[in-house]
């Protein structure tokens, strides 16, 4: 009977759970889009994605089929931004280049992310030696200028989607190592640390089971932040010839290739660049909105 | 005071310890033999024997950085393998180049990213305020190098207005070197200008909030009095923070600018460095950038004491 009432109160109460979580979770949303601006950045971000997920359906010819008789042409009927020195039609190459900026974007901000919030979680939660070797290092990579740190790392790493991930990852590493690290030192102190260490819970469950649930909102608020970032970093070294080569196409090397071709076809390097900056203005304003509207204080504000 | 400074020292000679061991490393870690890449792989086999040993290749890599770093401490970087020039002499000359163009770019976006700031800031709300915001949201996020080829292709090759390339300084040929400088300086300005705006405008709204800024105009001071002396000085102190961060990430922040006016700074330098993976020279330019930008960062935290005497406390 009574063990009845139990699970009877525990199901009760786990649904009143569920309904505040739902219940929060509408609230973020609205307060999210109530901002026209975040609502139209969200808008072209989706129409960005869905570009590049269905790029091979969309795109008017192939991106990598060279054509001897149409090199260098301006924008005409069939190639509405013209072609390149090969006679590859710029606009397919700048449809399957979104697909180079996004999966190097979201891949480079998850590898700094789960680098850098291991990294700082172990130094915050153990503190002492361990803390001092990872705080200097963090500290040492951090006063590297960015663009500096990963244009030394294409030298080690190489160009190509998965190093360039890798290398824009540990260059974006130090921000998460900083937040989650004080981030665990004012958690760590609070009660419920203690009652779980005194349940006899591990180090490691610990930090992946308690610290971690309670430490998400600012990590996904930087990871929203950083990803324009991060698409911005990986244009800049293909446009320097050391991330993306060809004959993949990119954002940052069709900018690139098209300077020789201004006079003939400005489009040609402009366009890919107006796209760059599109994608990562929207994508910044995205994050501004998720920030506000995780953060009560702001909500309603600005 | 004295301790704090001391204290701060200590830290950065430390930072720049491991930072100095990471560079060394880094390089160590890159592909292809580095006499092979020194030298253009033609050479016998006892030249390579030679300069194997010459390089200190066959000693553990722990010592081959300590003597590394004799060697760097007293201003020897090594010789570069692509310019066949001492290292600290190339950088010598790119240096004055960059550090020109980027303080220019420096100078001119502090007042006027602290103006629009204030602006919309004490507008907020309002339409300029509105405008100045979305600007400045615009103008973070422009790729440099997409916003200098704009640049080229609109005042040099539409309009025919400025050079599209190159670099003199100003006292070769004060109209070219002018001439010349517009373009790059706009383009590293724009973003300053636009972060600086952004910093001023969120820590003056912190600002204005506060009880203190009530009081002072409920004493019955100027409007204008306020916001200038009461609100300003505090709300400057983040802005300090980010001009620190730029000053420090100067002499590396001009890679794409330099690159696309073909300008002969340590972007580029670094750059060629790289795809040249000439060794010394990489390790030259990273480390340096690194001491600057500490030297930097050191100085802003002692300025910083200096502004905000609660900081001493903690």
């Amino acid at each position: 009977m009574s063990q009845a009432n139990v699970t009877a109160d525990s199901q009760a109460a786990k649904a009143v759970l569920k309904a505040n979580k739902a219940k929060k979770r509408r609230q973020f949303l609205r307060a999210l889009f109530s901002r026209k601006i975040v609502l139209v950045s969200a808008a072209i971000v989706m129409i960005i994605i869905l570009v590049a997920v269905f790029a091979y359906q969309i795109m008017p010819f192939d991106p990598n089929k060279p054509s001897v008789r149409e090199r260098n042409q301006g924008p005409s009927e069939a190639h509405l931004l013209g072609t390149d020195e090969f006679g590859r039609d710029v606009l397919s190459r700048i449809i399957i280049g979104s697909r180079v900026s996004l999966i190097v974007g979201v891949l480079a901000v998850i590898i700094a992310c789960i680098i850098g919030t291991s990294l700082g979680m172990v130094a915050g939660f153990f503190g002492g030696v361990v803390d001092d070797v990872i705080s200097r290092i963090a500290e040492a990579i951090r006063v590297i200028p960015q663009v500096v740190l990963a244009i030394a790392l294409c030298a080690v790493f190489g160009g190509g989607v998965v190093n360039m991930s890798i290398i824009l990852g540990i260059s974006n590493m130090t921000v998460y190592i900083r937040m989650m690290r004080s981030q665990v030192m004012s958690i760590k102190e609070r009660d419920f640390i203690m009652a779980g260490r005194l349940q006899g819970n591990s180090n490691l469950r610990l930090m992946l089971h308690h610290i971690l649930p309670n430490s998400v909102s600012p990590i996904i608020v930087t990871m929203t932040q950083q990803i324009g970032g991060t698409i911005l970093a990986e244009a800049g070294l293909s446009f320097l010839g050391l991330g993306i080569s060809t004959p993949t196409a990119s954002w940052g090397t069709l900018v690139s290739g098209g300077r020789a071709y201004l006079l003939t076809n400005p489009v040609y390097s402009l366009a890919p660049g107006f796209c760059i900056a599109l994608l990562v203005i929207c994508l910044n304003s995205l994050g501004d909105g998720v920030r506000d509207a995780l953060d009560p204080r702001l909500r309603g504000e600005l | 005071m004295a301790r704090y400074i001391f204290q701060r020292l200590g830290q950065t000679l430390l930072v720049l310890l491991i930072v100095s061991f990471l560079t060394y490393l880094l390089v160590d870690f890159l592909p292809g033999d580095p006499i092979a890449a020194m030298t253009g792989g033609e050479i016998s086999g006892e030249t390579y024997e030679r300069l194997y040993y010459e390089m200190n290749m066959d000693k553990p890599v722990l010592v081959r950085y300590l003597l590394w770093l004799k060697d760097a401490v007293t201003g020897n970087l090594g010789m570069s393998a692509s310019y066949h020039r001492k290292v600290a002499d190339i950088i010598g000359e790119r240096v004055p180049v960059t550090i020109y163009l980027s303080l220019l770019a420096f100078i001119i976006s502090v007042p006027l990213g602290i103006l629009f700031g204030i602006i919309s800031a004490v507008k907020r709300g309002s339409a300029s305020d509105t405008a100045v915001t979305l600007t400045a949201n615009i103008c973070c996020c422009l790729p440099q190098f997409w916003l200098g080829i704009l640049f080229m292709y609109v005042f040099a090759m539409k309009l025919g207005w400025l050079p599209s390339s190159g670099f003199v300084w100003p006292h070769e040929d004060f109209v070219m070197s002018l001439r010349q400088t517009i373009m790059p300086v706009l383009c590293l300005a724009i973003g300053g200008i636009a972060s600086i705006t952004r910093q001023t405008r969120s820590s003056m709204l912190e600002v204005i909030r506060q009880d203190y800024i009530r009081t002072a105009r409920s004493k019955g001071l100027k409007s204008k009095k306020v916001i200038y002396v009461h609100a300003l000085k505090n709300a400057l102190l983040p802005v300090i923070t980010l001009m620190g961060l730029r000053l420090g990430g100067l002499v590396g922040g001009s890679v794409f600018v330099e690159n696309v006016f073909v300008i002969p700074g340590m972007g580029s330098l670094l750059v060629n460095a790289i795809t040249s993976v000439d060794i010394p020279l990489i390790q030259g330019c990273v480390l340096l950038i690194a001491v600057f930008s500490c030297v930097i960062n050191l100085i802003t935290d002692i300025v910083y004491v200096y502004v905000d005497p609660r900081i001493k406390m903690a």
